[in-house]
């Protein structure tokens, strides 16, 4: 176990949101893939605490708890403006929704 | 009055005509009574002031007064405009605006039934404006000026009667034989005097540019006796008399090149033109080759040295012409139009007051002394022609002429007033006073001229010379007298023997020597001499000036058009396909770059993140290069 493998794992896992979230054309599937890039920054900042100098702090473990609840409360307002959006388009696909004012 | 002082309103004189004929133009034709109230007023505005001025130059001896303005300057050369008042302007002021004065009124009773009634008097009054300008001008130059629009006003008038081909053609034949006058004038500084002649000889009517004279009878009546017998004919003679030193220059007793040309020439216009005369049988026609004849006598007496005989000539000649003109129109207004006098006859009793007045006219033409002016200048006249060193042939032809004149206006006045009425008579009727007025008062001065010409008080010719006169009752009675009695005396009774039985058949002289008769008839056929040679030149040279004129000239006219329309095509080619095109592409490619980055701003989410993200791996990148 070593920090490279775990920054490449992570990167993986970024790479992979990031696709996600500019091929898929389901709205919701946009939000997944910015969850998965949330989980990456989270694995990267726990991976720089755990082989960082030894320290009391568990910063990097805290910064991942805060980082997870915000993107709870993150997941939950995208949700919402997914529904409100949908009940004016009628669709979900992102391909559509290209006016502002509608 | 200081003579100089008038000097310098003497242009008022002229210019009041002038007025009166602008403000004529301007009136509508049916005005008439309007138009002739301003150009009669116009005439007598002048007449007045020009006895005015004449009057108060009684008492003045020897004044020569000038009034001159500079009119613009050229470098160092000063061009001078001005008015000149010497005994000879004064006189020649009255003779022409009285003289127009009775044309003017006996032109309202010719000219009545006329339409362009108005337009009449307007060129009349131009006329008289023009030749009081001839009179007072100072300088050659203005002289010209207002010579040139004398024959401009004569143009108009003699081809006034518009519709008529011979009145049009008698018009450009005038002018264009005057104009060859003029052309002489002009020339004036390098053959200063013969040149002068010339134009002289045009517009006198000295043979051999006498042509246009008698074709201008074809205008109307008032006309001839206005411009062709009274003034503007005259105006030659008066531009000899006021050039005459130009022309006595060097002289040996009185003798130069130029006056022994000037004497020749008259001699043969006065010779010549009497015996055409003899032979004619329009009315105005015989009154217009006297008038020539006249006019060569004028020119012979100034030619031998008598210049002030010479001028009481013309002034007489122009009362007693006139007066014959009118008259003779009166006769043709009385025969409704009818100018042939075989035709006429015995109007003696049908016309009275126009006989009367005619017969004073006739007998101051032919020389009765004692009571006709016309006789006493012609003695002056024969007297200095008889004194001339060179020869004595003027003298002798000059004499012949003088019977000529008696026989001839017998002929005519046997022919038209005496015998049996023929076919125009047969309806005449005498003419209204309106004409018979002016006829009076030209008769009246005839007679009255002649107590004041006469040379028992030379008065006119010492204020034209100015010497003194003295009052000699023996020079009534000298031997030129005796022999000019019996010269006209022997004409007219020539002439009254030959026609005393004429029926108005056939002219006893056409019986006698047919050919001769003949050859006069046709005045020499000297107008078909001019026809065949000097017009037929012209037209060819106007047949290669108008092929020059037209092809050449022209065509470098077109070449530069051409060039013009090229230029237009080639500039129109580069705008449309070279501007035009280089536009349309420079929008086409904006255009395109617009619709290119407006791709950018698509409203896609996913396209707004890739480009984020590919922001960022760029930045990555960059900071991963520079560490």
């Amino acid at each position: 176990m070593s920090l490279g493998l775990i920054l490449i794992a992570s990167s993986g896992l970024f790479s992979i949101g990031l696709l996600a979230a500019l091929s898929r054309r389901h709205a919701i599937f946009m939000l997944i893939g910015i969850e998965l890039m949330l989980a990456a920054a989270n694995l990267n900042f726990v991976a720089f605490w755990r082989f960082g100098p030894p320290s009391p702090n568990p910063h990097g473990a805290l910064f991942a708890i805060f980082s997870i609840a915000i993107a709870a409360a993150e997941a939950a307002v995208g949700l919402a403006l997914v529904i409100a959006v949908y009940r004016h388009y009628r669709t979900t696909s992102v391909d559509r929704m290209t006016q502002l004012k509608g | 009055m200081n003579p100089w002082l008038l000097a310098q309103f003497l242009w008022i004189i002229p210019a009041i005509p002038l007025a009166a004929s602008l403000v004529v133009l301007s009136l509508k034709s049916s005005r008439r009574k309007t138009a002739a109230a301003i150009a009669i007023g116009g005439q007598v505005a002048a007449l007045i002031l020009s006895i005015a001025v004449f009057v108060s130059t009684l008492g003045a001896r020897e004044y020569r007064a000038f009034f001159n303005f500079t009119w613009f300057t050229a470098g160092y050369d000063h061009i001078q405009f001005g008015w000149l008042l010497d005994p000879l302007t004064a006189v020649m002021l009255v003779m022409v605006t009285l003289v127009s004065l009775c044309i003017f009124v006996f032109s309202v009773g010719y000219m009545a039934d006329d339409e362009k009634f108005t337009r009449f008097f307007a060129y009349l009054s131009f006329f008289t404006a023009a030749m009081l300008g001839v009179v007072v001008a100072n300088s050659l130059l203005l002289l010209f000026v207002c010579w040139e629009l004398v024959g401009l006003a004569s143009y108009l008038l003699i081809g006034f009667w518009i519709e008529k081909p011979s009145a049009a053609a008698a018009a450009k034949k005038a002018f264009i034989t005057t104009r060859i006058g003029d052309l002489g004038f002009f020339l004036a500084t390098t053959l200063a005097a013969l040149l002068i002649f010339c134009g002289a000889m045009g517009k006198s009517g000295q043979f051999p540019l006498h042509v246009w004279l008698p074709d201008a009878m074809e205008g109307p009546t008032p006309v001839s006796a206005l411009i062709h017998a009274a003034t503007m004919v005259a105006a030659g003679v008066f531009l000899v008399a006021r050039t005459y030193p130009l022309f006595a220059f060097g002289s040996v007793h009185g003798v130069t090149p130029s006056l022994t040309v000037v004497v020749w020439i008259g001699v043969i216009t006065a010779l010549m033109a009497s015996l055409v005369a003899v032979a004619q049988v329009d009315i105005k026609r015989i009154l217009a080759y006297s008038t020539v004849s006249q006019l060569g006598l004028m020119m012979v007496s100034l030619g031998v040295g008598g210049v002030a005989a010479g001028i009481v000539h013309l002034l007489a000649h122009a009362f007693f012409k006139a007066l014959l003109f009118l008259g003779s129109g009166s006769v043709i207004h009385g025969c409704h139009g009818e100018q042939d006098i075989r035709k006429m006859g015995g109007l003696r009793t049908i016309m009275p007051v126009t006989f009367f007045t005619y017969a004073i006219g006739m007998m101051a033409l032919s020389g009765v002394p004692l009571f006709f002016c016309g006789a006493w200048s012609k003695e002056a006249v024969l007297d200095a022609t008889h004194h001339w060193p060179v020869s004595n042939l003027p003298w002798v032809l000059m004499i012949m002429g003088v019977l000529l004149t008696a026989f001839y206006m017998t002929r005519q006045m046997i022919y038209v007033f005496f015998g049996q009425p023929r076919s125009a008579s047969a309806g005449a009727h005498e003419s209204p006073s309106v004409m018979l007025i002016p006829l009076i008062v030209l008769a009246g001065c005839t007679v009255i001229f002649s107590v004041v010409l006469s040379p028992a008080w030379p008065w006119l010719e010492s204020y034209l010379t100015g010497d003194h006169a003295t009052l000699r009752w023996g020079d009534l009675l000298t031997s030129t007298v005796f022999v000019s009695l019996i010269l006209v005396g022997a004409g007219i009774a020539a002439a009254a023997v030959i026609y005393r039985r004429f029926g108005g058949a056939i002219d006893p002289l056409q019986r006698a020597a047919p050919i001769v008769f003949r050859f006069l008839e046709e005045r020499m056929w000297i107008d078909e001499l001019y026809e065949r040679t000097v017009v037929r030149f012209a037209k060819i040279l106007a047949g290669l000036s108008d092929w020059l004129d037209r092809n050449v000239w022209d065509g470098f006219v077109r070449l530069f058009a051409a060039a013009g329309q090229l230029t237009g095509i080639l500039t129109r080619g580069f705008d449309e396909r070279g501007i035009n095109a280089g536009v349309d592409e420079a929008t086409t490619g904006a255009r395109g770059l617009g619709w290119s980055v407006g791709r950018l701003h698509s409203g896609k989410v996913q396209g707004y993140l890739g480009v984020v993200a590919i922001g960022a791996l760029a930045l990555l990148l960059l900071l991963a290069w520079l560490a």
